[in-house]
């Protein structure tokens, strides 16, 4: 086996017979199950021609699939750049010298990540028009929800990060005579970002798989396009279309993933920083949102 | 204050759905996680494959589009492989259903870098010493794993309770959000009962936080 794990000792000769033989057995089975299934669905006619054609049809794509994607995008790439400025300010903020910046900054923090995002969503929603007078609000709601949110878990990944850098750094700051601004913009800040690039990353995978919440406000997002339009527009198409925009969601999510664990084993043989690259789980699990 | 009054039993009761829900969800995905972690960490290539591509497959996609297949797709999806209509309308329990398939895949990931925490050598010393394979697995390296695995998995128990807020997504209309959602449409929006449900969340998730993270600060030991 490739991976040693402490589990299981390098096998022995009984052993890796042992091993080949359950390989043999779960693979056919495995095997079984996926050509059924296969069969099934081919016998009615999942497999047709007449099915996955639209999804090579420029009007699939130019009226439902781009549009939902270009949505997606939007919000996700709105969220994610408010959500960077609330997390720095409110990471900042937590680790302040004043009692009164120090614990507003906290209390909100802890509040928005523990609050459920639909409901801020609806919330938001809701009260947007009776604020800010008429009009359509599913953007404003979404990119909102997910700065306050999101915004919040990356101000404790800002806060782990620059805990996460020894202290005698910022003593040496102090030793040189620079103030408490400096010390932070010169000596922690540089090398805090090194060390929470990585787990920052992964949150913005959290917030593009939220922005499906869209589907609950009818915010033409891809999973509304591809999964509640297209299948109406296209009668039985509705696997195939489950099938397409999965491919895509697991795409651009899988491809910041591998970004972000790229990032961390660049930041773990990194000379930049002596600080420990911040675990993202250490903060808060990636399951957060939805 | 009046529409929290009018609405309060509604909307409580929505939310012990949303608790009952936690509690199956949670039952159910740790069973299957430990099963798609020990399938990971397997010897057998094809067995470690299958729970890789699940897993990388549930928790890239979103959770409302899980949910919204299990509403809309899956009875079609069972009708065409189980060639008969498969009486598969029982809302409550595509929500279980889907949400347990979504978590899985994150208690999986926690338990398996739970694992991956103890050192190597801690499994050849209690080899060392003439420990068999279970016993040194149930003596030092699940204490050791355990330890390693508490503050993650509470943070999956706390980000699936949040979750099963989007359960409307497979159909099922009477959890805490859905309800909110139908009285903010009858009689506009209202703060105090936001700030209700609001309350009731922060009640519940809250000292799980707390709890899961002093009882691993208090478990950790000095390395």
């Amino acid at each position: 086996m490739s991976a040693v794990n402490v589990l299981f000792d390098a096998p022995g000769r009984r052993g890796r017979l042992r091993n080949n033989l359950l390989t043999a057995v779960s693979g056919l089975a495995l095997l079984a199950v996926l050509v059924w299934t296969v069969l099934k669905l081919d016998e009615k006619g999942q497999f047709n021609w007449e099915i996955w054609e639209p999804f090579l049809t420029a009007e699939v794509w130019q009226g439902y699939l781009i549009p939902g994607l270009m949505g997606t995008l939007a919000a996700a790439a709105l969220g994610a750049v408010f959500a960077l400025v609330f997390g720095a300010v409110f990471g900042i903020a937590r680790l302040s010298d004043h009692r009164w910046i120090r614990m507003p900054a906290g209390v909100i923090v802890e509040l928005f990540r523990a609050i459920p995002l639909l409901l801020l969503i609806f919330f938001i929603w809701f009260l947007a028009p009776n604020v800010l007078g008429g009009g359509d609000y599913a953007l404003f709601a979404i990119v909102l929800a997910l700065t306050l949110y999101n915004g919040s878990v990356l101000a404790e990944v800002v806060r782990a990060g620059i805990l996460s850098i020894p202290k005698g750094q910022s003593e040496a700051g102090y030793a040189i005579g620079l103030r408490k601004g400096g010390v932070m913009r010169l000596i922690l800040l540089p090398q805090g970002i090194t060390a929470m690039m990585p787990a920052v990353v992964s949150q913005l995978v959290v917030l593009l798989k939220d922005t499906a919440l869209g589907y609950f406000i009818v915010y033409t997002d891809l999973l509304n396009m591809g999964f509640k339009t297209l299948p109406s527009a296209y009668p039985g198409t509705k696997l195939t279309a489950a099938v397409v925009i999965g491919v895509i969601y697991i795409a651009m999510a899988m491809a910041l993933s591998a970004f972000a664990t790229w990032l961390e084993k660049r930041s773990r043989r990194s000379r930049r920083t002596t600080a420990k690259p911040v675990a993202v789980s250490a903060v808060e699990g990636p399951a957060g949102g939805a | 204050m009046d529409e929290l009054i009018q609405y309060g039993p509604e909307l409580f009761s929505g939310f012990l759905k949303n608790l009952l829900l936690s509690v199956l969800i949670g039952f159910f995905s740790l069973v299957v996680g430990t099963i798609l972690a020990a399938m990971r960490v397997s010897p057998t290539p094809v067995l470690r494959a299958a729970g890789t591509t699940y897993v990388n497959v549930l928790r890239n996609t979103p959770l409302t589009l899980v949910l919204a297949f299990c509403y809309l797709g899956l009875s079609d999806t069972l009708g065409l492989i189980f060639s008969t209509e498969v009486p598969l309308y029982n809302s409550f329990w595509l929500a279980v259903l889907g949400m347990s398939a979504y978590t899985s895949a994150f208690v999986c990931e926690a338990l398996r870098s739970g694992v991956n925490t103890v050192p190597m050598g801690q499994a050849e010393a209690a080899r060392a010493i003439g420990l068999t394979f279970f016993q040194s697995v149930r003596l030092i390296i699940f204490p050791q794993a355990f330890r390693a695995v508490i503050a993650p998995l509470g943070s999956v128990l706390i980000a699936m309770i949040k979750n099963t807020t989007v359960v409307a997504a497979a159909g099922y209309t009477v959890d805490v959000a859905a309800v909110m959602r139908e009285t903010f449409d009858t009689t506009g929006v209202s703060i105090p009962i936001f700030i209700g449900i609001v309350l009731a969340f922060l009640v519940v998730v809250l000292p799980i936080g707390w709890y899961t993270g002093w009882l691993s600060r208090r478990l950790a030991v000095a390395r």
